[in-house]
């Protein structure tokens, strides 16, 4: 009865942010423009990088950004989640959602698989685009199934974070408090060339950022060349539980706000 | 009240207001200086590609923050000019003898002040990080006009836009693709380092371009005539259309008011 509960809170959260995305351009645009105007952003403009005495990436330099997008749109499709998170709690949706929920850990579950399905259509038109635009694909579907698993994961992780902090500021005031430590955890890694062509402070941060463990697993696979895949699933995993717990005391606080 | 003591108040008001919302005079400090260091040194490297005119991507890389921030000036003076139109403050102005420049004008003034502060924070950073300027003390003075001056016509695109539209939401609505000619732009790389022959063409055509090639012109090359007319040209030309359609689009409401 309470695992049916549980599935029925979040499935219900889900489809109302799932028809409410997709109903609203104002809110499903941004999702789908910004990450394909990231792609040719860097995989257009900043093609020469990949000529960089040192720089060795066999499928060329469309794919190697096209990992690192793939994996920016599926945090930040968590972080437009979270947004909707706070838009709930300002104009008091929430609060009803709180009082008609009986399983209220089915909130959290319901916004992370409204966020999950959303990025799945983002990054079904970000690859077709890739593949338009001529990229090279060295891995195998297995390889490939561990990249979408691992982007996936990220986009899990992106999700509860942002839930997180809406739960706790409950106001669209907690929009750069979203999306400041994701952007600067992802753009603290090897984004433009590889870990061993930075250098400096980057390279000093980017060593310990698991956002490069998820980088560098992420284009091994698609190169076909599979390398520190577990060591990312590893980071991802670990990022995904403690964000959960993040996103259960968010939930705690909110309810204790609301009663 | 003359014409000059109607634009102080409404600029007094409109700097003022800046002030005092930290959501809108915080962001274009941190988002560009936060992207400038992430992006410098993450291309670091691209200084090795064979005819890349800086031996520092830093150097190369900080106009693009003069940019950006204007853009941000864009996006908050339309938000606020939409604002005032929202909350009926239009209205009443417009019961009152104030003049339609003033408004403009009054309005621009806080805008270009924010423009003013955010350039001297982007140029003191970058001297702090180690940047030194090709053009001097001098070449400092022509950037922050430069960069003044760029924001002085974002700003009145982004009032053309509130004054037109009369809705927040719309004016946000033209960040992106004002995000969109910025980056498809020659702001990471020289255009002739371009590979991709339609990106080159869009960076080529993209007068954005120019701007920020006007100003990078300054920090790493010199004083080049050039670069200097067609930043300052482009700037000019683009303030002018717009504070003229600003002009326009204020007339036109305050008619139907």
């Amino acid at each position: 009865m309470r695992v049916k509960a549980f599935f029925s809170v979040a499935l219900a959260v889900a489809w109302r942010v799932l028809h409410n995305v997709f109903t609203t351009p104002a809110l499903l645009l941004p999702s789908l423009v910004f990450p394909l105007f990231f792609f040719v952003a860097f995989a257009g403009g900043l093609s020469r990088v990949s000529k960089i005495p040192g720089f060795h990436f066999a499928p060329g330099y469309t794919a190697f950004q096209f990992v690192f997008v793939l994996i920016q749109s599926a945090a930040f499709g968590g972080v437009f989640t979270g947004f909707g998170v706070a838009r709930d709690f300002e104009s008091g949706f929430a609060r009803r959602l709180l009082i008609a929920a009986p399983r209220r850990g089915g909130l959290i579950a319901g916004y992370a698989l409204a966020a999950v399905a959303r990025w799945m259509v983002t990054a079904t038109i970000l690859t077709v685009v890739a593949l338009a635009a001529g990229m090279n694909v060295g891995g195998d579907g297995v390889d490939l199934f561990g990249l979408y698993g691992l982007a996936l994961l990220v986009s899990l992780v992106g999700t509860l974070w942002a839930t997180g902090v809406a739960m706790r500021v409950r106001s669209m005031q907690a929009g750069p408090i979203m999306q400041m430590p994701v952007f600067l955890t992802l753009f603290f890694a090897p984004v433009y060339v590889p870990l061993s062509l930075l250098r400096g402070w980057l390279h000093a941060v980017a060593s310990v950022n698991p956002a490069t463990a998820l980088l560098e697993a992420g284009r091994s696979l698609i190169a076909g060349d599979p390398a520190h895949v577990a060591l990312a699933f590893a980071a991802a995993l670990a990022l995904a539980t403690g964000f959960t717990l993040w996103a259960w005391r968010g939930l705690k606080s909110a309810e204790r706000a609301a009663a | 009240m003359s014409l000059a003591a109607q634009v102080g108040h409404l600029a007094r008001r409109s700097i003022v207001r800046t002030l005092r919302q930290p959501a809108s005079s915080i962001p274009p400090l941190i988002f560009p200086t936060a992207l400038l260091a992430v992006t410098s040194a993450g291309l670091n490297s691209a200084t090795r590609l064979p005819g890349f005119p800086s031996s520092s991507f830093l150097a190369f890389f900080l106009a693009f923050p003069f940019i950006q921030g204007a853009l941000f000036a864009t996006m908050n003076a339309g938000t606020d000019l939409a604002r005032d139109i929202q909350t009926g403050f239009l209205n009443r102005l417009a019961l009152t003898p104030m003049r339609g420049a003033a408004l403009i004008a009054g309005h621009l003034a806080g805008v270009v002040t924010m423009g003013f502060v955010q350039a001297c924070f982007y140029l003191t950073v970058g001297l702090i990080a180690g940047v030194s300027l090709a053009t001097g003390a001098l070449g400092a003075v022509t950037i922050l006009a430069l960069a003044t001056l760029i924001a002085l016509a974002f700003g009145a695109l982004g009032a053309f836009f509130a004054l037109r539209t009369g809705s927040g939401e719309a004016v946000q609505g033209l960040f992106p693709l004002l995000f969109v000619g910025l980056f498809l732009s020659s702001m990471n790389l020289p255009r002739n380092l371009i590979e991709i022959d339609w990106f080159r063409f869009a960076a080529t055509v993209n007068p954005i371009s120019y701007l920020i090639e006007g100003v990078r012109s300054l920090i790493i090359t010199g004083w080049d005539g050039q670069a200097l007319a067609l930043g300052f040209g482009i700037a000019a030309i683009l303030a002018l259309v717009s504070l003229a359609a600003a002009s326009w689009a204020l007339h036109e409401r305050l008619t139907r008011t």
